[in-house]
């Protein structure tokens, strides 16, 4: 009864959402007013429905209800119960149903809790935000049912793809999601404000905290997917520029660029046509995104079970999406008045080069990423674009990004002197000169990219600092901190970078139980080989102690981990964390005379890298947390002056 | 500056960073659109010794030898008409097997032979090069479609 229930609501929810379009579609169309009022109820309500639909697709997996297909092909009993709850979204149907409720959520939210928006503007807003999910309702309904059934019933479930049995997997995927549905959510405001013609720092402001909380989550999911792929493949790379990277990639670039424009929207009213076509960019990378990865147009580590309908069906969406956005802006576009003006040497000229510097790198990603695609389909010939093209391209744009990135929070708004500019970045040019010198003096390995990244590294986390100087620490507001911790995270993960593709040494051997391997500081004995087993897999397990310099004797064990369900192998590398780096060990296969490969990498800060992302993502919490307990406090002044007069 | 002059310099500045990323981008992809070479393409187009190439054919059935050192692998890739001698140092994956397909990323040496950095073999069930799909050889390529997120 389980399933039918969720069915039953994922329907009612799909039904609320269209009457939600339809209110507000009729209701700005034709101004009847009346109709306002009820569009909030039906938002709520269809939240809470298409939430409780999910949660009874959680309450499916967790008993391990086998009579329902997507249970079957996805889960199995003997599986640990966090993989059960993880399984729910590890698949097409699961994942679908995912994103549409977080995003009925969200409508569900704007409508309790957004009060500064003009009442039109936010009618609108839910319209869209409704249009955009009967897309995905139809799509579910009719082609991707997650409760559909199964006869006859079979005893057991097929299981999980085992690469995916992580931790860390399982929650970056619903990570990566909130961060999508919240660009869309923005997407929904500026399709609101175009129509309501009420592009202007209020609007700004309402759709700010969506484009921030989007932006942090992207950030997460990016950085726990940069580490899951660093442990869990084995190969000691952090980022390949597989597409399906890419496809995370380039929503946060567009989102980044958002969040800086919208600042320049809500605080200086400028910018407003350019900030309504990021969200317009953002969101059809969000969706570009989703359409890469769920289509299996690519076949990679993250494609599902190849469907040409299901691929049809979101290339379709795409299409109607992507291309009613972009007519949306190009007829409205006309009817945003233009902004407050500035000179080029001021705030909103840095921000101004962030966003073009942004979008350039954001091309540079989308071409190489589809331009394989669009080749193969228009002449069948396969090509494939790799790392050097990436590295090559957006490296050198990426330098200078962060550059102004340092300079940015220095300027006044409005106008500013270059003479003043440079009085006040001489340190951190100082810095970074210096350590240029250093770097070039002091290393022979070094690539001219890495060298100049960690150079203006150094400088960049001297500057991100700057702003807080000779002020008042307990009066600076929270998001200012907000902004120089992400600031200051860049320069950490840059660092990481810049040490990590410089700095690593790797050994491979093959080794008897009993060899030592010895890696940069590292001693390294090989003990034994012995077979171990975890709930559903068996393995090989590498017994080693590990010592760096004279240190304490520590115990590590990679394996490689045989499925039961899957028939799969995997690698389980064993890392080992110490605060200048990280010892990285594979265990490869053995041979006839008993040797064993052993393949091992050391490398130094390795872990800045998603040291940093957290810290950048830090600095968008505390901004978004700043930003909605000032919209909060203000609130509650009106209301107080209200209650006064 | 009057309001004119700003928004032509800003309409400039954004069509020179715009081209600038352009001409970045099909210099590099200049170098890069060919990136892949089955051992045909090599033959035919030869690539320059050195330069950063992927590779990507079938492992000839009777051509893979362990060298003493237990970690360094020889083998063959053909496409069917020609052949390519590969050395790999490094843990093959876990379904490289002779007459499987695998990816290689890495360079031709002056002698010829190709120095693979990575290794993707096709039948790994977690990762399916891109570019095998379709090319049929052996009959033995079936495609896998068990893939999950």
């Amino acid at each position: 009864m389980i399933a039918e229930a969720g069915l039953i609501a994922l329907w009612l929810a799909a039904g609320l959402a269209l009457l939600q379009f339809a209110l507000g579609a009729v209701g700005v169309r034709f101004g009847r007013e009346d109709y306002y009022a009820a569009i909030r109820p039906v938002a709520v309500a269809q939240g809470a429905l298409v939430a409780i639909s999910f949660l009874l697709l959680i309450v499916l997996f967790l008993r391990s209800d086998m009579s329902v297909a997507l249970v079957v092909k996805n889960s199995a009993s003997v599986k640990p119960l966090l993989y059960k709850f993880a399984g729910t979204w590890g698949n097409h149907e699961g994942s679908m149903l995912l994103w549409v409720t977080v995003m009925g959520m969200a409508g569900a939210c704007i409508a309790l809790f957004e009060r500064s928006l003009k009442v039109k503007t936010l009618v609108t807003t839910l319209a869209a935000q409704a249009f955009i999910s009967l897309g995905f309702y139809a799509f579910l309904l009719v082609s991707s049912n997650p409760f559909e059934r199964m006869f006859p019933v079979p005893p057991d479930g097929q299981g999980l793809n085992p690469l995916l049995q992580d931790p860390g997997l399982a929650f970056h995927p619903p990570t990566l999601y909130f961060g999508y549905v919240g660009l869309s959510v923005a997407f929904s405001f500026a399709v609101g404000a175009m129509i309501t013609s009420d592009v202007g720092p209020a609007f700004a402001r309402a759709m700010r905290p969506w484009v921030l909380g989007a932006w942090i989550f992207l950030t997460l999911g990016i950085t726990a997917g940069s580490y899951w792929a660093y442990y869990e493949l084995g190969w000691g790379g952090w980022w390949f520029w597989d597409p399906v990277e890419n496809a995370s990639l380039m929503p946060w670039l567009a989102a980044t660029a958002l969040l800086h424009s919208v600042t320049v929207l809500a605080t200086r009213d400028g910018l407003r046509a350019w900030t309504v076509m990021l969200a317009v960019v953002a969101f059809s990378m969000s969706m570009i995104g989703t359409f890469l990865v769920r289509s299996g147009i690519l076949t990679s580590v993250h494609a599902f079970a190849v469907d040409p309908e299901r691929g049809s069906f979101i290339l379709a969406l795409l299409a109607i999406y992507i291309g009613g956005a972009m007519a949306l802006f190009a007829l409205r576009v006309g009817t945003v008045k233009e902004g407050t003006r500035f000179e080029l040497v001021s705030r909103e000229g840095a921000l101004v080069a962030n966003n073009l510097l942004l979008s350039a790198i954001l091309g540079i990603v989308f071409v190489g990423t589809l331009y394989p695609l669009v080749v193969e389909a228009l002449t069948n010939e396969k090509l494939s674009v790799g790392p050097p093209y990436f590295n090559l391209a957006s490296g050198p744009v990426a330098l200078i990004l962060v550059a102004i990135m340092a300079v940015g929070p220095l300027l006044r708004w409005r106008r500013d002197s270059a003479k003043t500019l440079l009085n006040r970045i001489s340190i951190p040019i100082v810095i970074t000169a210096g350590a240029l010198f250093l770097l070039v003096l002091l290393t022979t390995s070094m690539s001219v990219l890495s060298l100049l990244g960690m150079a203006l590294a150094a400088g960049i986390a001297v500057a991100s600092l700057a702003p807080l100087w000779k002020r008042n620490l307990r009066r600076t507001p929270l998001h200012t901190y907000g902004m120089v911790i992400a600031h200051f995270g860049i320069a950490v993960a840059l660092v990481g970078m810049a040490s990590e593709s410089s700095f690593t040494e790797e050994r491979l051997v093959a080794a008897k139980p009993g060899d030592e391997i010895t890696l940069n500081k590292w001693k390294l004995k090989f003990e034994a080989i012995e077979p171990v087993a975890g709930p559903n897999w068996t393995a090989l397990e590498a017994r080693m102690t590990v010592q760096y310099e004279n240190g304490n004797i520590t115990e590590i064990a990679p394996q490689n981990r045989m499925f039961a369900s899957a028939q799969t192998q995997t690698s389980e590398a064993a890392l080992l964390t110490r605060w200048n780096g990280q010892l990285y060990v594979v265990l490869g296969d053995g041979d006839a005379e008993g040797r064993w490969q052993i393949r091992t990498w050391w490398k130094p800060f390795v872990t800045l890298i998603w040291y940093g992302g957290i810290l950048v993502a830090l600095g968008g919490t505390l901004a978004l947390v700043g930003r909605l307990r000032r919209k909060y406090l203000q609130r509650k002044q009106k209301e107080y002056a209200e209650l006064v007069l | 500056m009057k309001a004119k002059h700003q928004r032509l310099t800003l309409a400039i500045l954004a069509l020179v960073a715009l081209v600038g990323a352009g001409l970045l981008a099909t210099f590099a992809l200049q170098d890069q659109a060919n990136y892949f070479y089955t051992p045909s393409d090599i033959v035919e187009k030869k690539p320059v010794a050195g330069k950063a190439i992927r590779l990507g054919g079938m492992v000839e059935e009777g051509s893979i030898r362990h060298e003493a050192d237990g970690v360094t692998v020889n083998f063959i890739v053909h496409d069917g008409t020609a052949q390519q001698p590969v050395i790999y140092t490094g843990i093959t994956p876990d379904l490289f097997v002779e007459g499987s397909g695998v990816v290689a990323d890495g360079k031709l040496t002056t002698d010829g032979t190709f120095m693979a950095e990575s290794l993707l073999a096709k039948h790994d069930e977690n990762y399916i090069p891109r570019e095998l799909e379709g090319i049929d050889m052996t009959g033995n390529m079936t495609k896998t479609d068990t893939l999950v997120e």
